[in-house]
């Protein structure tokens, strides 16, 4: 007899689950370190406060009513619950900055048949109150020390900036009704369609050359004076969180990349992805979003990152062979 | 993503299989043992792994091979495929088009007297959307076999299908009514080689904007 459970999600057997404890625990103490105590929200939210983070409720894919009528949805994401938690829970906006860790399933939607996650586990931090490069830093480096406590070796971070790439698109007018359509091109990086979308726009060479030829620009910090131009601003970010990467050691283990943008809206500067050569697909992400929290009446500056823990289970394993 | 430091190609058999290996050949990647076996699938010394053209984003997005070489049509048709599109390179044109019967115009009357078309296709994605975006109702039938067959025996009233010269169709009696896109061989790259190995694709995609015509 079949009885099934739904495409994307998974049951755990004991030899699974050792592995992946020992992967949370080295994660979570690696945090708990570091001094951001460990929070937990329901994976069921309200579909309207999920909406207040983000018009799009940060993609969530579950709903149903309660026993009222209300809508409730699975969480898609754990930042947009933590900025809930902390704009209800800690509704002081002057003291001390909140360091926060999470260990929690979060739900997406799915297409059938491409292995993608309907539950993933994502454990992740959040450094809240506090801005500049080198909070930024903090949050980038501890990802990266988390990974090598359990295992990885060979694992970088991606970083870019969310609003650069409009910043362009506004300094060069490109017109308002065509800049959501050349973003969903860099999204899903289709680097032809994006060339044949700006050269129809009939700009000036320079502004063709930047739209077309930023989102190629992956490297070390040379990168940032090949680009220059109109995003100065955002360069000059990235530049300073280049360099305070550097004072914690662990610039060498970061690719800026300038075509980097992230699915969710709710960035607000920096953003960044954590690759590891053995896995495909990214093993997590996160940047700065300074308004986001402000949305739910109680404003201040955060940044964080999750980890997709069975994706880092994977590179795992893959380390594991190559030693 | 691939262990070496060296990039493994998805090279798709079939149409466009000719035109890839000539545009490794002339970046300096020696092809000749792909060209005389064809039977072998996976050829490590020069990185090249060879397969049918609609497998190539399953390969490049999970990280087995860490760029390829895949038509624009099969892009379309898996969007759920993340892959980055890196270069159009050019060859392998052909047209996504709507054809039918060429004595009689059986989607009009389908369309006025039954208010939707029956269309065979193996593009059941790029055909919905088509209809759905020219304002018509259709049904989609998936075939995976000849489709030309598909409305000569009274199975469909059109079909959706892909063609390089039209030959297929006016031999089965089918006429182009309407084009839907140009479709040609695109370079796609795996999301993290494209951060990874960023120095080994820049030079590969240099040399071959630098090949292209």
């Amino acid at each position: 007899m079949i009885h099934p459970i739904p495409p994307g999600t998974r049951d755990v057997l004991p030899d699974e689950m050792r592995e992946l404890r020992a992967i949370t625990e080295g994660l979570r103490s690696v945090f708990e370190d570091a001094g951001y105590g460990e929070v937990a929200t329901p994976a069921l939210e309200y579909e309207e406060v999920l909406r207040t983070g983000d018009a799009d409720a940060a993609g969530a894919g579950y709903r149903t009513f309660d026993e009222r009528g209300q809508v409730m949805a699975l969480r898609s994401d754990m930042t947009i619950p933590i900025a809930r938690l902390v704009a209800t829970r800690f509704r002081r906006t002057d003291g001390e900055p909140l360091r926060l860790s999470y260990l929690g399933n979060a739900y997406r939607a799915v297409k059938l048949g491409t292995g993608h996650q309907r539950e993933l586990l994502q454990a992740g931090i959040e450094l809240i109150g506090v801005a500049g490069p080198d909070r930024d830093a903090e949050v980038i480096a501890l990802a990266l020390a988390a990974l090598d406590e359990v295992g990885l070796a060979r694992h970088r971070v991606g970083l870019g900036d969310g609003a650069l790439y409009r910043t362009l698109m506004a300094a060069f007018e490109v017109p308002d009704d065509r800049r959501e359509e050349l973003l969903a091109c860099l999204a899903r990086r289709d680097l032809v369609t994006l060339e044949a979308l700006v050269r129809d726009l009939g700009l000036k060479t320079e502004a063709y050359e930047a739209l077309v030829s930023y989102p190629e620009l992956r490297g070390g910090p040379e990168i940032l004076d090949r680009a220059d131009g109109p995003a100065a601003g955002a360069l000059d970010g990235l530049r300073a969180l280049h360099a305070a990467l550097h004072d914690r050691g662990v610039a060498d283990r970061v690719i800026l990349d300038l075509g980097l943008v992230r699915e969710l809206n709710y960035y607000t500067g920096a953003v960044w992805e954590v690759y590891d050569p053995a896995v495909g697909f990214v093993l997590g992400g996160g940047g700065r979003y300074d308004d986001l929290i402000g949305r739910f009446g109680a404003p201040r500056p955060a940044c964080g990152v999750a980890l997709d823990v069975q994706r880092v289970h994977i590179a795992q394993a893959e380390e594991e062979k190559l030693q | 993503m691939t262990a070496s430091d060296l990039l493994t190609i998805a090279v798709p058999r079939g149409a466009l299989l000719g035109g890839s290996l000539d545009l490794l050949d002339g970046l300096g990647i020696d092809t000749s043992e792909v060209r005389s076996n064809h039977r072998k699938l996976l050829f490590e010394d020069v990185g090249i792994v060879t397969m049918r053209p609609s497998d190539v984003p399953t390969y490049v997005e999970h990280g087995a091979a860490d760029i390829g070489i895949t038509g624009k049509d099969v892009l379309l048709e898996q969007p759920e495929r993340a892959v980055y599109e890196l270069l159009d390179l050019g060859y392998g044109r052909c047209e996504m088009v709507v054809a039918a019967h060429r004595d009689h115009d059986p989607l009009g009357e389908a369309l006025r007297r039954l208010g939707r078309v029956r269309i065979a296709t193996k593009y059941p994605l790029i055909a919905a959307r088509h209809f759905s975006e020219t304002g018509r109702q259709a049904e989609i039938v998936g075939v995976k076999g000849s489709v030309e067959l598909a409305p000569l025996t009274g199975l469909v009233d059109g079909i959706v299908d892909l063609t390089a010269t039209g030959k297929t169709l006016a031999e089965n009696d089918l006429t182009v009514l309407e084009e839907i896109v140009t479709c040609t061989a695109r370079l796609v790259a795996n999301p993290v080689a494209h951060k990874l190995k960023a120095a080994q694709i820049d030079d590969l995609v240099g040399r071959i904007r630098g090949a292209l015509p």
